[in-house]
């Protein structure tokens, strides 16, 4: 009369109710279950079950996408960190981010949201500059080149926008130099080709007080209206509508047949 | 078994939608459909314009545009500063004029120093440099500083008022509201 084998407590969690009620597939010996736990899985279906030999091939791809990718989620969390002690007020602003240094346990929080955000913008010109090396633009993937060159603009505003957020005079003139170019918008800049076109009678509807660039600083010139503003896009607009064009990016992988390969 | 001749009772529509005996016409439908389509365009486009309005300010928290610039008397021959951090003008007095020019350089927009030295105004951006009228000569400045409205108010005072601006490079510089002659 044999005993039964005993059974270790980790079996014993996997028959369990709770467990059953989270994995809803069986134990990952087989190829069917380890599919399932993928697919199963909010996060881990967006990755496909099974990838090529040479997706993972590091001298192919570089991983420049999946870097990118990673340092957002860095900058999100960092940057979410950043917001409990940072005040967007030009009162307090820059004293805050000094304070985020000298005076907040690990103060290197700051330097490496800071440094996350300048690898980022390395990462995806890498990113664009292999995809473009490789061909992997071309049919089916043309749509997803073009969310991709979305995703780089929204990057580099991302950049923009954290500049001023410092509120240091090397922030306030860069801030200001840039937005200046916004005056030389087409029609909606004061200082744009057609703008002078827009007027009713002698009266110009285009000037200082109501171009595009005082839309983006809600002045006329860089100010704490500015600062704010930049602040809430950085750390909210700005994200929300990258977090949706990623969620495209990486859809559009998967349905164009995956990480390109060579041919 | 045959039914008596009824006359059909006259059933007016009580509205577009309605046709006789309470059924929806189709000429009513495709008008309630348009009207539907018309009002929702219209709610839209009025959601959006507001949303768009939503981003421009009524009230700017900033100095205003027009200032008084005290007594042409109080200005000796050549640049002066006082109004160069607080209203982003430079107040110059030569022989024949008082003239207001902005701080503001027509490059990129940073803030020209006046040396007094060089007897130039130098952009410390990227390089710009500017005589003392306004005339650019030197960096990658396009074209001169601009000059704004200046007239004396009705106590003798200089009045700036930073709303209008004279460019040279339109002529602008000898219209009469460009400058106080002395």
């Amino acid at each position: 009369m044999a005993t039964p084998p005993k059974k270790s407590w980790f079996d014993n969690l996997r028959e369990s109710q709770v467990w059953n009620s989270i994995f809803r597939h069986g134990p990952p010996d087989n190829t069917r279950n380890r599919s399932l736990a993928v697919l199963t899985n909010v996060f881990l279906h967006l990755h496909p079950v099974k990838v090529r030999k040479s997706g993972l091939r590091l001298k192919y791809t570089w991983c420049a996408g999946g870097t990118t990718f990673f340092l957002f989620l860095v900058e999100t969390i960092t940057g979410l960190l950043l917001m409990f002690y940072y005040r967007p007020t030009a009162e307090y602003a820059f004293v805050d981010i000094l304070d985020l240094r000298s005076q907040v346990p690990l103060g290197v929080m700051r330097e490496i949201h800071r440094w996350g955000a300048h690898a980022m913008v390395i990462a995806v010109w890498l990113h664009m500059l292999r995809v473009f090396m490789t061909g992997s633009y071309k049919p089916p993937r043309e749509f997803n080149w073009n969310v991709g060159v979305l995703l780089l603009v929204l990057t580099l505003l991302l950049s923009f926008t954290g500049y001023l957020l410092p509120w240091d005079q090397l922030a306030m003139w860069a801030v200001t130099v840039g937005s200046n170019m916004a005056r030389a918008t087409p029609f909606l800049g004061n200082e744009g080709p057609g703008a002078a076109l827009l007027k009713v009678g002698d009266i110009g509807l285009v000037h200082a007080g109501d171009d595009a660039r005082f839309a983006l600083l809600a002045g006329r010139f860089v100010g704490s209206a500015a600062l704010l503003r930049f602040y809430v896009l950085h750390c909210v607009g700005i994200p929300l509508v990258a977090a949706v064009l990623m969620a495209v990016h990486f859809w559009r992988v998967r349905k164009d047949g995956g990480i390109s390969g060579p041919l | 078994m045959p039914d008596a001749p009824k006359t059909e009772p006259v059933v007016l529509p009580a509205s577009p939608g309605a046709a006789a005996g309470g059924e929806v016409s189709r000429r009513g439908f495709l008008s309630w459909i348009a009207i539907a389509w018309v009002s929702f365009t219209g709610a839209m486009t009025l959601i959006s314009v507001s949303t768009l309005r939503f981003f421009f300010p009524n009230v700017l928290f900033e100095p205003p545009q027009t200032f008084k610039a005290g007594f042409p008397s109080e200005y000796a021959p050549g640049v002066d500063n006082r109004f160069k951090e607080s209203r982003g003008v430079f107040m110059v007095r030569d022989d024949k004029e008082i003239y207001a020019l902005s701080t503001v350089c027509t490059h990129l927009g940073c803030t020209p120093n006046w040396l007094d030295a060089e007897g130039k105004f130098k952009c410390p951006c990227h390089g710009s440099g500017f005589y003392i009228t306004g005339i650019n000569f030197e960096g990658p400045a396009p074209r001169p500083l601009e000059r704004f409205r200046i007239v004396l108010a009705e106590d003798g005072q200089i009045l700036v008022d930073k709303t209008k601006v004279y460019r040279q490079e339109k002529g602008q510089w000898q219209d009469p509201e460009a400058f106080i002659p002395v």
